[in-house]
């Protein structure tokens, strides 16, 4: 995965991150750097210390994209916890990402 | 920490995105040719280039194949062979036409297509290792999806790339579709990225055929796909009647080139898809002068002495009993003697039974069954579709080669169904026959067993198929009942218009003269009362010669005494006759001597009056 670039954000616990998450990108594009942004966000607002996100872009690995059944673009996929969960688009609704990545909005 | 090292990887190049051909020309078109339905599909004028499918009839329906670098549609019902038909046009282009291709599955895996097409003899896991085919699966799950805001199938496209790439594909299958509108919730960016993949399918030159389920009424699918595969569209349809299930494939649609409109059936068999056109088979078959015996002296006799052509077709209709199959039987055997292959396709009695049969009247058919020269098929008309009858035998023809074909009978196999239908279908296997050189006869039952009506009307709609029609008829007359058999038609050759009987015998099957006594037909018994009738009057007639040329003989005889006895007479009387001249002639003389003698006498006495006066 040599075009995938990794972000890890536990930096205090040994442990594997708890959030296994990727997401499949086309190019540069608007949506991918919006979904990318909006990723960004919601991680370190509701999942501050306990995700991983591993960004694969897919114009330069296409073989990638059968593995995890890729059709659309941008794709968040929640390797962990199990099962494996797929949230499509640019991750803008912020509460339908956390429904999709099943994590309990932490309040305001 | 937030420090995103990933912009290095979001900020490289697009690569190959497939955006960048989107006004590229389209491989030229010739919508201009608007050619009418001809039977000369082929046409010199230049058409639409055309990718063969390799599937057998497809390709002259469209007159050459699937529009080039172009995406067709192929729509129907589900189980209506859609898959096999798009399968088949993969395999077929990469084994056949050096055309690699990419099958892209949206409903099954591609182990599960790999065993499902196995049966139809293909092997995508070998092609696939082959690099001749690449094969993805693309699952799409509704519940486990979850769509926020913007998003495109850039990762579709990628994916087809990918696998296009990896094998140079020239060929694509899109099988189903319509399982993203299933997957996916927001059908207004599905149906703008469908449209962009048909273009960049296009501007790659990939010919394509995309798979859709049939839609409510007249909808061709089910989410309007033909909206965006506007070139070819072809559906597919399996229907039920008569309890038997027959596909049916029709071009609805094909821009720029003249293509078969009708219905055509079309089967998956053993050897895969097979599309049937009528209209595209151009009466064109090669012809033979080459003649084959029927097996039955006397019946080649009244077929201009020869026997039918080679590659022709026999029809041999009658009503039950008439020894329809025994005349079979016979022309198959004779086939073997020669040393030709023959197969008797049977649908009214298993082969074990027609070989017992034909041995009483002194046809072996088992001997060359065991020789390998004869196959006997039998199975039962209701088995299948006469679709699928077709095709077995097409199979069964192709695999054993024969050289002679009879079908017994016909009548049951297609003529039970809908006319309409049949038809089509037999002039089919007649032309399939024919095509090979292959003499076929059928074996027609008809229905009515009137031996004085005209043919039975079922059989009419078949003879205008046949080259040579036999007609066996029961006579029933002085209590028994007698076969007959004639000559309907014999296209080509001098044929007998004569009635003959139709023995069967322990030694085979023989034709003899029938008589025609007063108004009647004489046959069997009747004819052999006639026979020794006839007999016995020539026997008569003979004596009587005989006795009156002794009569003639003995009256010669007595003329001949008669005119013996006559010229015996003749003689005698002539000889009197002589005796009579010369006693007369004596006396002449006698007097004259005497005479001489007195008037000497006379000289020496005159004067001796007194001897004078003595003599008064």
């Amino acid at each position: 995965m040599s075009s995938s670039a990794s972000l890890a954000t536990g930096r205090k616990t040994a442990a594997p991150p708890k959030f296994q998450l990727r997401l499949y990108i086309a190019g540069q594009t608007a949506k991918s750097l919006t979904a990318f942004a909006n990723l960004q966000r919601i991680c370190e607002t509701h999942l501050a210390g306990q995700y991983f996100i591993e960004v694969i872009d897919l114009t330069k690995t296409p073989q990638l994209a059968a593995g995890d059944q890729i059709l659309a673009v941008p794709t968040l996929v929640r390797r962990l916890p199990e099962p494996i969960k797929k949230i499509i688009g640019d991750l803008s609704n912020e509460g339908r990402v956390l429904v999709g990545l099943d994590v309990q909005p932490v309040a305001a | 920490m937030t420090e995103f090292q990933t912009s290095r990887t979001i900020v490289g190049s697009t690569g190959i995105s497939p955006r960048i051909a989107k006004d590229a020309t389209p491989v030229q078109r010739a919508r201009s040719i608007k050619g009418t339905m001809t039977k000369t599909m082929t046409e010199s004028l230049p058409t639409l280039p055309k990718v063969r499918t390799g599937i057998e009839g497809l390709d002259e329906i469209t007159g050459g194949g699937l529009p080039a670098g172009r995406p067709t549609l192929v729509a129907g019902n589900a189980g209506s062979g859609k898959t096999m038909l798009a399968v088949e046009f993969l395999v077929r282009g990469a084994t056949q036409f050096g055309e690699p291709g990419v099958f892209m599955m949206f409903e099954e895996s591609a182990a599960e297509l790999a065993a499902n097409v196995r049966s139809l003899g293909f092997d995508l896991e070998e092609l696939a290792a082959q690099k001749k085919i690449a094969l993805d699966y693309v699952h799409i799950e509704r519940n486990e999806i979850e769509e926020t805001g913007e998003y495109d199938l850039e990762g579709l496209f990628i994916r087809l790339g990918h696998a296009i790439d990896s094998i140079g594909a020239k060929r694509v299958v899109l099988d189903t579709l319509e399982a993203l509108f299933a997957g996916l919730s927001n059908h207004g960016i599905l149906r703008s990225e469908l449209r962009r993949l048909f273009r960049w399918m296009k501007d790659r030159g990939l010919t394509a055929i995309i798979t859709g389920e049939k839609g409510e009424g007249n909808a061709v699918t089910r989410y309007g796909l033909e909206e965006y595969v506007a070139d070819c569209v072809i559906v597919l349809d399996q229907r039920i009647q008569d309890q038997l299930s027959t596909r049916r494939l029709r071009v609805l649609k094909y821009r720029g080139t003249a293509h078969g409109m009708n219905e055509y059936p079309f089967l998956i068999g053993a050897h895969g898809f097979s599309v049937l056109p009528i209209t595209s088979l151009l009466l064109d078959h090669q012809v033979s002068t080459q003649r084959i015996p029927t097996g039955v002296a006397r019946l080649d006799e009244m077929l201009g002495g020869l026997g039918y052509f080679r590659g022709s077709s026999v029809l041999v209709s009658g009503s039950p009993g008439t020894g329809k199959t025994s005349l079979a039987a016979k022309f198959i055997e004779t086939a073997c003697q020669r040393g030709e292959r023959a197969l008797f396709f049977a649908y009214e009695e298993s082969s074990a039974q027609i070989v017992r049969n034909m041995l009483s009247v002194g046809i072996d058919l088992e001997r060359w069954i065991k020789k390998g020269l004869l196959q006997i098929h039998s199975s039962r008309p209701t088995l299948q579709g006469h679709e699928q009858h077709l095709v077995t035998m097409h199979d069964a023809v192709r695999a054993f080669r024969p050289t002679v074909v009879a079908v017994d009978p016909v009548t049951n196999l297609f003529l039970a169904h809908n006319d309409a239908e049949v038809k089509p279908t037999l002039m089919r296997l007649i032309d399939f026959l024919k095509k090979e050189q292959i003499t076929a006869l059928f074996v027609g039952l008809t229905t009515s067993g009137d031996a004085t009506s005209a043919p039975d009307d079922s059989q009419l709609g078949v003879s205008s198929l046949m080259d040579t029609w036999l007609l066996l008829r029961n006579v029933e007359f002085n209590g028994e009942r007698n076969r007959t058999i004639f000559v309907h038609k014999s296209r080509g050759m001098a044929h007998s218009n004569q009635v003959r009987e139709f023995v069967l015998g322990d030694q085979g099957i023989d034709l003899v003269d029938v008589y025609l006594g007063g108004d009647r037909v004489l046959t069997g018994s009747a004819r052999v009362t006639q026979e020794a009738q006839e007999r016995a009057a020539a026997t008569l007639r003979g004596q009587d010669h005989e006795r009156k040329l002794r009569q003639l003989a003995s009256k010669r005889k007595a003329i001949e005494a008669q005119i013996a006895a006559l010229q015996a007479e003749a003689e005698a009387e002539t000889e009197e006759v002589h005796f009579a001249i010369a006693q007369e002639t004596l006396q002449v003389t006698a007097t004259h001597l005497d005479a001489a003698a007195m008037s000497q006498q006379r000289r020496v006495t005159t004067g001796t009056n007194g001897e004078a006066k003595e003599n008064p």
